[in-house]
């Protein structure tokens, strides 16, 4: 697998060298390509590929959709009059969901599959108080999503980027429920939620 | 966001973590320890399970040593399964650092550093880890495995700060080193619980990142996962011999 860095505190502000986060996990995804003998050239191995990886891309769908949510609510957030770490907060969730959305473009991409057109979402943002409260709702609900669908993926390295990802959504869970005084890891085990159960918990967010 | 901030000059304990990803000799010694006589004993059940990650790149001295089979190389790569690392050697690895933080944690608990709301919070913690601990044994069992034993450890506990820092490195190093197992794993139902407990690490991390003014993602977007041998070099100091 590619290095990645460690999980170090002090080493916050040093990027996956060389590579933007983007085209690190897609540099992950087509490496996959040689576990399932695709080849290591020629025009054959995306084709290839993406038959062996029709179930990855559903599922790499599917986080798609999530992460889209999740980049459009804190957007919309922003445009509520937030204190200021909140705002802070608001910003760097949504950097970090608008970089897991071109990450797995470029990877849905990558395995031959075409990414969905984002939907166009609303969401009853009022204050502060109701940001924080969906904020914790929609960062749960991906981390169980994540950690139902994970278990589906076939390709080692989509499995790793779609780990590399729950854990920052784990993390953005947690430092929600702080702010909102509630216990950041209320459960010893962390939920899975099935596909069909997270689209539908998504559906009131989707205007039609 | 989270306000308690202890002071970063105070933290006698630097990232185990990051020693070992500045410092490259640190694997080295790790590869020679685990070559000598020290091999013995506390850490042969992940011995065996110590892969060569680089890729093909570590010297042969250090395949010899990390993968007794010569079955190491592939493994990254999902080669053959039966092959490599396997989902009980995994589980013992991971049983082993739930071990350390439980013994953690209630060495903070008992050390009467913390008070009030931080101790509730480090004593849920606590019941956490125990938690994961027993899943993973009763896993083991399940899978007709022996579980890893708690070993014996020694933590510098001198202060509050510093205990919070020691926390904030072996959780961020936990859920690294739960991500770097994760596509390892054969078995559906062993993947679903480490990948439950994967996120709970995660959350542990960032909350004890804030405490000690760190950014809860400290990686930005994406986590980076850590190795086995990464993993079990930094914490060795921490198991008495």
């Amino acid at each position: 697998m590619t290095r990645a860095n460690p999980a170090v505190p002090d080493l916050s502000t040093v990027e996956v060298q060389g590579l933007t986060r983007g085209s690190f996990l897609l540099r992950s995804a087509f490496a996959a390509g040689t576990v399932y003998g695709a080849g290591a050239v020629g025009p054959y191995v995306k084709h290839a590929f993406a038959q062996s990886n029709a179930g990855d891309v559903e599922v790499l769908k599917f986080a798609l959709t999530l992460e889209l949510l999740e980049a459009a609510f804190y957007e919309r957030a922003l445009r509520l009059p937030l204190s200021g770490g909140v705002r802070e907060m608001a910003q760097t969730f949504g950097k970090h969901e608008r970089e897991h959305v071109s990450a797995i473009e470029e990877t849905i991409d990558g395995l031959g599959g075409k990414p969905d057109r984002a939907p166009r979402f609303s969401f009853p943002l009022r204050d502060e108080r109701s940001f924080l409260a969906l904020a914790q709702t929609l960062e749960e609900t991906g981390v169980s999503a994540y950690n139902g669908a994970a278990v589906q993926i076939r390709s080692p390295e989509v499995l790793a980027a779609a780990g590399q990802i729950v854990q920052i959504e784990a993390r953005h869970a947690a430092v929600i429920r702080t702010a909102r005084s509630q216990a950041p890891a209320p459960l010893a085990f962390d939920k899975a939620l099935r596909m069909k159960q997270v689209l539908q918990a998504a559906k009131p967010f989707l205007k039609s | 966001m989270q306000e308690s901030r202890t002071n970063a000059r105070d933290r006698e304990q630097p990232g185990a973590m990051e020693e070992l990803a500045r410092d490259p000799s640190s694997r080295k010694r790790f590869l020679r320890m685990v070559g000598g006589a020290g091999a013995a004993g506390a850490f042969a059940v992940f011995l065996a399970a110590c892969t060569d990650d680089d890729g093909g790149g570590g010297s042969s001295s250090n395949r010899d040593v990390a993968s007794p089979g010569g079955v190491a190389s592939n493994r990254d790569r999902g080669g053959d399964p039966k092959e490599g690392t396997s989902d009980v050697e995994i589980l013992n690895y991971a049983l082993s650092l739930e071990n350390l933080e439980t013994s953690l944690y209630g060495k903070v608990v008992e050390s009467g550093l913390f008070r009030g709301s931080q101790l509730d919070l480090i004593k849920k913690f606590a019941d956490n880890e125990r938690q994961h601990r027993e899943l993973l044994e009763a896993t083991v069992e399940k899978l007709g495995g022996k579980p890893a034993a708690p070993q014996k450890t020694s933590f510098p506990l001198n202060s509050a700060s510093g205990v919070l820092t020691l926390a904030a490195t072996i959780e961020n190093g936990g859920a690294a080193a739960y991500l770097g197992q994760a596509n390892r794993i054969r078995d559906k139902e062993v993947l679903a619980a480490a990948l439950s407990i994967h996120t709970v690490e995660a959350r542990h991390a960032a909350v004890l990142n804030e405490l000690v003014g760190l950014p809860p993602t400290p990686q930005g977007s994406f986590a980076g996962p850590l190795s086995m041998e990464e993993v079990l070099t930094s914490v060795q100091r921490y198991i008495d011999s």
